[in-house]
């Protein structure tokens, strides 16, 4: 094949590419970690990307044997997948190869392959002698804080910064003249330095790969602060070519300095033939054989929860004609669509049956700024691809932030090192002791409820053109209010039949000594808890005006409807309500009503986590399970306070009742809608348009992080050190490790997320179709999607372009009488090994 | 009273062994274990100490058991305790209790979860048998563990590279250590001819006495022993080591080089004190490391952008100023300013995952832009050259690799061609003949006799070199070891007539053992796998873990692990050589020093490290 000529700009965009876009870890947000194969369908892409980088793609082939051995894996499902992809004469053929024949499995990846000469032709580990170099230096440049003495910052950028430090030294970061005087060379480029170190022009590009995806954490860090510097609160300018030229001149002062006058370009003295990274690359029959394993893995599961379904509203459509249709609700609560709100959601609904739940993205529709009481910086609050033009500020808020000494810096000096050690030391071992045997909340921990104060008031609505800042106008005019509620309770069918107290319950996370704290929080708030969102939208769908406006659009809320702002923490399963003292008379003592069936669903909420907690007993009483789960959060030594998003499979988007009284287990996303209101599918294209990006996004993300977790995951989190405030590193030489520790994906199962839309084909294909940036998720296998026609209860799903036929294996769903029962005798995963882990799951059961 | 402190050793020894018993899954088993063994123990010294001081707090000791005795060698356990021993016996009981109670739920579910629980616990006992030592023996046994434990947590997560990199890294500077400790030994048994014991250094006069009169030999065991409490606590020049040891969990960085190891160097300087406190060089040695480390490491902490890091090179900074105390001679201050170092680091290590959500918010709220002034005055190029200097380590990294390793590597490079196998066969032939000298022992002048001794040691220094830089075959590098004892060991033979055949025994019956058991698993692991390679880390434990944990013990036993036979023989070689003999004893220290490194590289590279088939999840090189 044909290697094209070097073109660094080219280049460096096909590196921003490949590489991470992980952000600083205080913005987590949840995205395929295979974004960059994305135009690709899904076994072509993590196929390719295993060829080049090396990523295991899929769960190994023997753990996927053990799965059928154990029936995780249906064999009815194994026998149609295989009449589907290779004919019905095959089978035979087949079986054996997946069950029995054995391959060679040793991934020979791509990547690598040009640079590693220098080890094995010169003796010379360059990575050894680099990097630990290389990542203290763009760690000490990138320091948001940790260290007390501060890298001396140009203006101009990285380079510039470095060039400034050399000129005013007496000592250098190298060792060679000749690589002090290449970093002097103001306009030095790539191209340059490649010539020294490789030669060839036609190998340029495949060693450029090779070194920085042999740190393609830093190499992605600044990749991603290049493209997006405001996710730094205090900013550094930084580029990929100024770090690679500077990594280009360590990697020639070693080489000079190791080498000395037998120092050649690397390509004088090799013979492999330049090859591009990026061929195509061809399935192997191995890899067929996996991608069987894999979709008869996902249909095992998909089978079920179909057939429950199925079996759920053949049921409810019999019973349907002798019940009322619309009953007098008690409220009506709108929750994030996120699954770790479907537990919580099930279980209002069955301590209160005339209470109504809905879901919906947790941003509520309301995209804008917010600015904390005293904050110096703007949190974004709505999904991370919007570009938000409001703000909301907050005030009046009487209490003060705490402090915790022990994160001052005066322990790192010598007097007062010494003053600390005989003082703090003695105090540290007794906050040591106290959280070990009774944890409770600190300043020092990340707390879902500081996020915004309760006694706070926020400027939701706007004063006027002028009332600006920084270009960004404070609070939402009315007219745009009005259009923010009707189009959310457009989008999840509440336009009638309005109980008088409906609550807007946003979610966030507690959780203590966890770098990775901001991938609890609410995706759809950009990785923040939600609170202020929630509390926006129930103050504008309590603003007289916007109610005109609403009932001019058709959209008509009784007077005595009261709208209430709530955050449910999901890691301590508490919840806060907001502006409280608005409600009239009998809202208010319905109210102090409903408060104990949240507290009932919360106590019940937290049983069904628990039993995926080793360390607390599910058999215990209610209040005692409620107890542990709170102090998990707020444990140092807890590395699990929550599960986060491990077991999401499912999308839900249709009326509640499409799924009520089905066990989801907590691994549904569940978007209300109702097609009845929307025939036409006019608002459903934009209740899928977040589902790819932010459902998807957590999916795939999860999926990538177990089945590799030790390239596409963070690894365990037990050995992590904190750098710089933006990453994780193991030890002090490590590169960045983006993705999802292992403690967080332990429980998941490698599946692709299931869409189920209740509407005909016809309207979610056409909805589907809308964009092409949509369209790719589907087309492409990203995820998998199933209609039910909502008014045969047919199921179709969405293969290569068009909606064909399902009929589910699964014949009956069992059913399970007392929850309780169901919990407590759920099996709890032997090791986390994925054969042991997947028999923690439930089966999917009807509620009877 | 006394006899008590033999419970301190005992309780935890049972509980390791116990600790072993249990499989993986059983996390309550083996953590219950665990934190109740230590629990027990810290309610007993606690006790212990209480009853103590209500007896007007006595100097204790406790003469144990005698592994040897011979006219005039006698090698003996002995146990101690006075303030020192209350305090690191107490602040240790402490904090491993709270990290193992922490490590409990921090470690659910990992892999590694027994294997955890029982090195802290192998860890424990080392610690308190260097704590209750009482004469050097029995502190060196205590040492040499510490060494073996600290290898097995750093290369904890023992599938990754910079684990077991950093393990291999860790370990030969402290192998450094230990030959300083074990040529203390030696010079002590020819000043003294006995085993000293601490007790009987706590009379001054005696000490004084014998300083006088053999200042230079005594200057000698005095530099050893600040070399060793140099290294284990990481002061200048030795620092750059404990950064990189913090590859295991959290939780055993904290325990280990937040807390007490790393302030065992601190240990050894308060129980030598009176030997050396009227030898004023190195007395102001032990002031001049205190205050360079001081300042260097705390320059170096300013400058680190990595909490684990930084909390490091700022605990190293105040253990520079224990050192200064302990010179000072205010031992209360250091026994308070110890603890309390010790507690404040080990809470700041475990509590550092959360500094990031801590930092963050808090400059949510007060961030002021830094403010950027372009100069280029004296002071400021000053400031730029610390910074730099700094963010480097002081070059710490790279001379202790090249003044310490490199050498090593290099000779056994440029003697490559020694290891053909023409030269094996003939180092075999030469062995022969030396065996059959040695029964012609009486035949042969003593001139003579005295240049073979010293040839066959330093032909056993080369061996054990070039086994150390063998890049291709473990089980040739193996065979290249087995050989160099074998010299060794001839080497003293030849020189001490009155050598006994039960002593050489006692040796090889360590020794023997665990060449075979080395070979075969190599042999095995040969057979199983095909090709066998030195020149990577190649992870066989992956798939062969049981075979794993053979060859470690044998490699244990090979070096001379304390209670093997083979450490019993080692030291009674010690014993015969006599005090003048410096270029043999520099041969046989360094053949020492080398050996453990080789056993420990070849199953580092052979065990450790990413598996080499890429079937299953494997980190890259560099995470």
């Amino acid at each position: 094949m044909q290697i094209s000529d070097f073109r660094e700009q080219n280049v460096l965009q096909h590196l921003k590419h490949y590489l991470p876009s992980q952000t600083p870890l205080k913005d987590f947000i949840h995205h395929n970690s295979l974004h960059a194969f994305q135009d690709l369908k899904f076994y072509d892409a993590i196929f390719k990307a295993n060829k080049i980088f090396g990523y295991q793609a899929t769960l190994p082939l023997v753990d996927f044997r053990k799965l059928h051995q154990i029936g995780r894996i249906d064999d009815r499902i194994v026998e149609r997948i295989i009449e589907e992809k290779k004919g019905k004469e095959n089978v035979t053929f087949w079986r054996e190869n997946l069950t029995a024949k054995t391959y060679e499995e040793h991934i020979d990846q791509r990547i690598g392959k040009l640079r590693i000469n220098w080890k094995s032709i010169y003796q010379l580990d360059l990575d050894n002698l680099v990097q630990p170099l290389l990542f203290r230096i763009l760690s000490s440049y990138l320091d948001q804080g940790i260290a007390i003495w501060d890298f001396s910052l140009n203006k101009d950028g990285f380079l510039a910064s470095i060039r400034e430090v050399e000129k005013n030294s007496f000592t250098s970061f190298f060792k060679t003249k000749e690589a002090r005087q290449l970093l002097f060379q103001e306009n030095i480029t790539i191209r340059e330095l490649l010539k020294i170190v490789v030669g060839d022009e036609k190998y340029y590009e495949q060693y450029l790969f090779d070194q920085q995806f042999s740190h393609r954490g830093w190499s992605g860090m600044v990749a991603t602060l290049e493209e997006k510097p405001e996710t730094l609160l205090s900013p550094r300018k930084i580029s990929l070519s100024d770090s690679i030229i500077f990594e280009l001149i360590l990697e020639i002062d070693h080489l000079q300095n190791e080498l000395g006058s037998d120092f050649k370009p690397l390509c004088t003295t090799i013979s492999q033939p330049p090859f591009d990274l990026f061929e195509d690359v061809e399935i192997s029959e191995l890899q067929e054989v996996l991608m069987i394993w894999q979709d008869a893995f996902e249909w095992s599961y998909y089978d079920e929860i179909l057939a429950g379904i199925q079996q759920l509203n053949r049921h409810k459509s019999e019973g349907a004609q002798n019940k009322a249709t619309t009953k007098e609700r008690s409220f009506q609560a709108l929750f994030c669509i996120d699954e770790r709100e479907c537990s919580l959601r099930t279980h209002i609904e069955s301590f209160d049956k005339l209470s109504e739940t809905f879901g919906c993205p947790g941003f509520f529709g309301v995209e804008f700024y917010f600015q904390a009481e005293h904050a110096k910086f703007y949190d974004k609050l709505c999904p991370a691809p919007i570009t938000p033009k409001y703000l909301i500020k907050e005030y009046d808020v009487s209490e003060k932030r705490k402090h915790d000494l022990f994160y001052t810096d005066k322990t790192h000096h010598i007097a007062t090192g010494f003053i600390s050690a005989i003082t703090f030391g003695f105090w540290a071992c007794y906050r040591l002791i106290k959280n070990l045997f009774k944890p409770e909340m600190s300043p020092a921990i990340s707390n879902a409820f500081a996020h915004m104060n309760e006694q706070g008031k926020l400027t939701i609505e706007n004063k006027g053109f002028e009332n600006k800042e920084n270009g960004l106008q404070i609070g939402f005019a009315i007219e745009v209010m009005t259009n923010r509620v009707e189009a959310l309770l457009n989008g999840i069918g509440l336009i009638d039949n309005f109980a008088s107290l409906v609550y807007v319950v946003a979610h966030g996370s507690s959780s203590a000594n966890n770098p990775h704290h901001g991938a609890h929080d609410c995706g759809a708030c950009s990785g923040r808890p939600g609170s202020v969102n929630a509390r926006v939208f129930a103050t504008m769908a309590n603003h007289e005006k916007v109610r005109k406006l609403l009932k001019e659009r058709g959209i008509s809320i009784p007077a005595n409807t009261q709208f209430i702002g709530a955050l449910h923490d999901t890691a301590a399963d508490e919840i806060e309500f907001y502006d409280v003292s608005i409600l009239n008379e009998l809202n208010a003592k319905a109210h102090q009503q409903n408060l104990i069936t949240f507290e009932n669903a919360l106590d019940l909420n937290a049983k069904e986590r628990s039993r995926r907690f080793a360390s607390i007993n599910t058999k215990a009483d209610l209040k005692q399970i409620r107890k542990a789960v709170k102090d998990r959060s707020v444990s140092l030594f807890e590395p699990r306070p929550e599960l986060g998003h491990g077991t999401n499979t499912l999308c839900i988007v249709g009326n509640r009742e499409m799924t009520k009284g089905i066990f989801l287990d907590r691994r549904a996303f569940l978007n209300s809608y109702n097609f009845q209101t929307d025939r036409e599918g006019k608002f459903l294209t934009g209740v899928m348009a977040p589902l790819g990006p932010v459902c998807g996004g957590i999916n795939l993300e999860y999926y990538f992080s177990r089945v590799d977790n030790s390239k596409l995951g963070a690894g365990t989190k037990l050995p992590h050190n904190v750098v710089g405030l933006f990453g994780v590193a193991n030890s002090s030489d490590g590169d960045l490790r983006p993705g999802l520790p292992w403690q967080m994906i332990e429980v998941h199962d490698p599946l692709r997320l299931m869409i189920i839309v209740e509407h005909f084909p016809e309207i979610v294909l056409k909805s589907i179709q809308s964009t092409p940036a949509m369209y790719e998720w589907y087309i492409n296998e990203w995820v998998h999607l199933v209609s039910v026609n909502p008014e045969t209860n047919e199921l179709t799903y969405f293969k290569e372009g068009r909606f064909v036929p399902y009929k589910t294996v699964a014949k009956e769903i069992h059913f399970y009488k007392d929850v309780h029962t169901l919990l407590e005798n759920a099996k709890e995963m032997e090791t986390n090994h994925i054969v042991q882990a997947t028999q923690e799951n439930l089966p999917v059961l009807l509620h009877n | 009273m006394e006899q008590l402190l033999i419970y301190f050793i005992f309780f935890p020894f049972v509980s390791f062994f116990i600790s072993l018993l249990f499989q993986n899954k059983q996390e309550k088993l083996i953590s219950t274990v665990a934190f109740t063994s230590v629990g027990i123990q810290l309610t007993g010294v606690i006790v212990f100490t209480g009853y103590w001081l209500l007896h007007s707090a006595p100097t204790l000791n406790l003469k144990h058991f005698v592994f040897f005795k011979e006219d005039d060698i006698e090698i003996f356990l002995d146990f101690y305790f006075d303030k020192t021993t209350a305090v690191f016996s107490i602040l240790g009981a402490f904090v491993s209790f709270l990290v193992l109670v922490f490590s409990k739920y921090y470690l659910h579910r990992d892999s590694g979860y027994k294997r955890f629980f029982n090195t802290i616990l192998l860890f424990f006992f080392a610690f308190n048998i260097t704590v209750f030592a009482g004469n050097f023996e029995t502190l060196f046994i205590g040492w040499e563990f510490l060494g073996i434990t600290s290898f097995l947590l750093i290369a904890f997560y023992r599938d990754r590279y910079l684990p077991v990199k950093n393990a291999l890294k860790t370990i030969s500077l402290y192998r450094l250590g230990d030959i300083c400790l074990i040529l203390a030994l030696w010079t002590s048994h020819h000043i003294w001819h006995e085993n000293i014991t601490f007790i009987k250094l706590d009379n001054l006069n005696l000490v004084l006495g014998h300083v006088a009169e053999h200042y230079n030999s005594v200057l000698f065991l005095l530099s050893m022993i600040v070399v060793a409490a140099t290294i284990k606590s990481a002061q200048f020049p030795f620092s750059s080591w404990l950064p990189r040891a913090m590859e295991g969990p959290t939780t055993s960085s904290a325990v280990f080089y937040g807390s007490l190891a790393v302030h065992l160097g601190v240990f050894l300087l308060l129980r030598t004190y009176n030997y050396w406190q009227s030898v004023i060089p190195i007395k102001i040695s032990i002031v001049i490391i205190g205050i360079l480390t001081t300042i260097i490491a705390t320059l170096i902490a300013r400058v680190q952008s990595t909490v684990k890091t930084q909390i490091a090179y700022a605990s190293v900074a105040q253990i520079g100023l224990m050192f200064i105390e302990i010179a000072l001679g205010w031992h209360i201050l250091v026994l308070v300013h110890l603890s309390g170092n010790a507690l404040l680091r080990t809470y700041q290590l475990l509590v550092s995952p959360s500094v990031l959500g801590y930092m963050i918010h808090d400059q949510f709220f007060n961030y002021v832009p830094k403010q950027h002034f372009s100069s280029t005055s004296f002071i400021s190029k000053i400031r730029n050259s610390i910074y730099v200097l700094s963010i480097k380590e002081w070059n710490m990294d790279i001379y202790s690799k090249k003044l310490l390793w490199d050498p090593f590597k290099y000779i056994g490079k440029s003697l490559r061609v020694l290891s053909h196998k023409l030269a094996l066969i003939l180092f075999g032939v030469i062995f022969i003949a030396g065996l059959l000298l040695f029964y012609l022992d009486d035949h042969i002048p003593p001139q003579i006799d005295n240049y073979l001794h010293t040839g066959f040691a330093f032909l056993g220094m080369i061996l054990i070199i070039l086994s150390f830089s063998e890049k291709s075959s473990p089980l040739k590098a193996w065979l290249l070891i087995i050989l160099s004892q074998l010299y060794v060991v001839l080497s003293v033979a030849l020189l001490n007539d009155e050598y006994e055949y039960i002593e050489i025994l006692l040796y090889f019956s360590g020794l023997g053992v665990s060449a075979v058991i080395g070979a075969w698993v190599l042999l095995r692991l040969k057979k199983l796998e095909k090709d066998l390679n030195l020149n990577d880390f190649y992870g066989h434990i992956y798939n062969h873990p049981n075979l794993g944990i053979w060859f470690l013990a044998a490699c244990l036993a090979f070096v001379g692990l304390p209670f093997t036979p083979s450490f019993i023989g080692l030291d009674l070689m010690y014993s015969h050589i006599d005090h003048e003999e410096y270029l043999l004893t520099s041969f046989i220290t360094i053949s020492f020093l080398v050996l453990e490194l080789t056993v420990l590289r070849i199953y580092a590279r052979v065990f450790l490290g990413p598996h080499k088939k890429q079937t299953h999840p494997i980190a890259y090189r560099s995470s």
